[in-house]
């Protein structure tokens, strides 16, 4: 799950990690009020959207007057704003944050998320920042520093200074920073969280380190026990569809193709998807029915696929094991009449019981129930009837 | 023979009790797998499917002699349980449930590394000696006895391979589900080596997926060490960029971790690498020379 900037940096205040002052506004009003509670002469207006690149796509502008202010909550606010990470659709600006103004003397990139090989955190940092770090790591990867820290010594001194040094700090910068990397090493802790990126982290006129951006993601499996986190959760960031599927157990995520998929686990449903393209078609969805398949999840799942237009047949794709195929060709059965599924269907299963499943879905005589033999079979039929 | 368990293998069961753990116990049971005992802290001294059940693993391990443990209790007790089984001198903990923080692994994993503790998952469907014993959740009658190790990220993928290869006239010594967590237990380079070893093992099937590098280090590993031949295949070819494929780990992230990239890294290093998953069961034949 991830969160707005304005969300990241309240987090980053309550673990003293250094951030501008700011406040978020829904409205023009709101964003006057507080640029005039912020004072000064000089602020920021930030589109808060989940998405990179905000600056490039014009959701990033500087104002130095109150009226400048006004001008620029009214013409971001309510924007359709398009990143390379919105696809070319863009994202909708439903708030923005205003912040002071900052004396940038340097940027820099730091970063934390999970190294998978080492199985524990790593922090990286770089001198380019503002940067794309992706662009940099491929094209200067010596400018990226980076340090493994293992939970069960936690974040020690050397850590900082390997970063420090490696960055080329000036002796009066190396402690500030430290202290820096150190607080957010105790939020990515704290918060399991997934990912933080700082992009950039300045060193302002006065010698301070500050966070001028925050991007964070959590890991998914603990909000559990971060009510606080879950709180910050912002649905109309995520795809419609995709946040319904995951209430009803089901995990799906839409694609460009026109033979939806319906299948029990994520491996083969991902197989599922491969298999149509080998054949010739392109896949509609990825979607994961998960190991129960019942009449309810499978009636909700076609009635999630068909929400798409471009879908002209769907492949189902089932591996009984402990459920039984016999039970799953009844809930395809009872799915149609739950929903009305008007494009071919072609199913296969096999597994537990896969003959009396075939039996099942013949006799029933619904005319647009396709059956398959094997996968190679399914995904032929499911590409031809999509055509 | 057979890699990690077989028929003489004693097993507990980390919440015995639970529904999960009372249903797919039974299921073990019944293929012949020899559970001997369970637990569940509060319910020491029941004893439930015949079994008896222990308030912690030490007293199961003193009173049954078991080496594995089958981990079935929910997420967020997953690390808790892990550690006490390294803590008691399990050998081999299977973690079947699904949805462990992946901090929590991080600490469980770096502890039963250091008590020589194996571990498998977690959010997989564990690890089965055809026709001997069966560990997890998977459908135990597609895994007929033959000489086919494999290893598989993902479980519907398992039985998928396993029941082309059985339909080839083939079958499985053992197969291994090692889950798609960002954190896992056993990998392929782990499990590799011992499939080698294994007399009965001919040939070796490996499934991947995207995200992570896990397949790459399998690649390098299967270059320098690996003689017998190896058939490859990695789910999400057609899966886009930064998008979470179900699996927590399932995901290219930074362009990296793409199918492409490890189908391009197996192939290099000799193994036979399929484009289509219906096509595992024929590629085994045929480097099998069957």
């Amino acid at each position: 799950m991830n969160i707005h900037e304005y969300q990241a940096k309240e987090i980053f205040r309550a673990y003293g990690v250094p951030v501008p002052r700011g406040q978020v506004a829904f409205t023009v009003d709101e964003a006057v009020e507080a640029a005039k509670s912020l004072g000064g002469n000089l602020w920021v207006v930030k589109a808060q959207i989940h998405a990179g690149g905000r600056g490039l796509g014009g959701g990033v502008k500087l104002a130095k007057t109150i009226d400048e202010v006004r001008e620029l909550a009214d013409q971001i606010l309510g924007m359709t704003l398009v990143t390379h990470q919105t696809g070319p659709e863009g994202k909708l600006v439903q708030k923005i944050y205003i912040e002071e103004g900052a004396d940038i003397q340097k940027e820099f990139y730091l970063g934390m998320l999970l190294d998978r090989a080492a199985e524990m955190p790593v922090m990286m940092a770089s001198t380019e920042g503002g940067m794309e770090i992706e662009k940099v790591a491929e094209e200067t990867p010596e400018k990226i520093v980076k340090v493994n820290i293992d939970p069960a010594i936690g974040f020690q001194g050397f850590h900082g200074r390997q970063l420090a040094f490696g960055l080329g700090l000036a002796k009066e910068e190396i402690g500030p920073f430290i202290k820096f990397a150190q607080a957010l090493y105790k939020v990515y802790m704290d918060k399991d969280a997934e990912m933080i990126e700082i992009n950039p982290l300045i060193k302002s006129g006065d010698g301070k380190f500050i966070a001028l951006d925050a991007k964070m993601g959590f890991d998914d499996n603990a909000l559990g026990r971060h009510p606080d986190i879950l709180e910050m959760r912002d649905l109309s960031e995520e795809e419609p569809t995709e946040v319904e599927a995951k209430q009803h157990g089901l995990s799906y995520i839409k694609l460009d193709g026109n033979v939806g998929c319906m299948v029990n686990g994520a491996g083969l449903a991902m197989a599922t998807m491969d298999i149509i393209k080998h054949e010739g078609g392109e896949p509609a969805n990825f979607l994961d029915v998960g190991g129960g398949a019942n009449p309810e999840t499978v009636a909700k799942g076609f009635e999630i696929i068909l929400k798409d237009p471009n879908v002209k047949a769907i492949f189902v794709n089932i591996f009984g094991g402990i459920v039984r195929c016999d039970r799953v060709a009844n809930g395809i059965l009872e799915a149609t009449k739950i929903t009305d599924v008007n494009v071919p269907v072609v199913v296969r299963l096999d597994g537990t019981n896969a003959e009396e499943a075939s039996e099942i879905l013949r006799k029933s005589g619904i005319e647009n129930i396709i059956p398959a033999q094997d996968l190679a079979d399914g995904a032929k039929k499911a590409v031809e009837a999509a055509k | 023979m057979s890699i990690l368990v077989n028929k003489d293998t004693k097993v507990i069961v980390q919440g015995f009790t639970g529904k999960e753990g009372t249903f797919h116990a039974s299921q073990c049971i019944e293929y012949g797998t020899q559970i001997v005992g369970g637990v569940t802290p509060g319910k020491g001294g029941q004893e439930h499917l015949g079994r008896p059940v222990f308030n912690m693993v030490n007293e199961a391990v003193q009173a049954t002699g078991a080496t594995v443990s089958m981990i079935f209790v929910p997420p967020a007790f997953v690390a808790d349980a892990v550690m006490e089984a390294a803590d008691a001198g399990i050998e081999l903990a299977v973690i079947i449930t699904e949805g462990a923080p992946v901090k929590d692994m991080m600490y469980a994993k770096a502890y039963a590394t250091k008590k020589g503790m194996n571990t498998i998952g977690p959010n997989c469907p564990g690890v089965i000696t055809a026709e001997e014993c069966k560990i997890g959740i998977m459908p135990g009658f597609i895994f007929k006895k033959g000489p086919v190790g494999l290893i598989s990220k993902s479980g519907t993928l398992t039985y998928e391979a396993s029941n082309q290869v059985v339909k080839e006239g083939l079958g499985i010594t053992t197969a291994v589900g090692i889950g798609g967590d960002p954190i896992i237990g056993l990998s392929y380079k782990q499990l590799l080596p011992m499939f080698e070893a294994d007399p009965e093992t001919e040939a070796i099937v490996m499934i991947g997926e995207i995200g992570g590098d896990l397949e790459i280090q399998a690649a390098e590993y299967i270059k320098e060490h690996i003689s017998k031949p190896v058939v490859a295949f990695i789910a999400g070819q057609t899966a886009p960029k930064g998008k979470r494929m179900g699996h927590a780990g399932a995901i290219i992230s930074g362009g990296s971790g793409t199918a492409a990239e490890k189908m391009a890294a197996l192939e290099a290093a000799g193994a036979k690498v399929v484009v289509s998953p219906a096509d595992i069961g024929k590629a085994v034949k045929e480097v099998l020379g069957k």
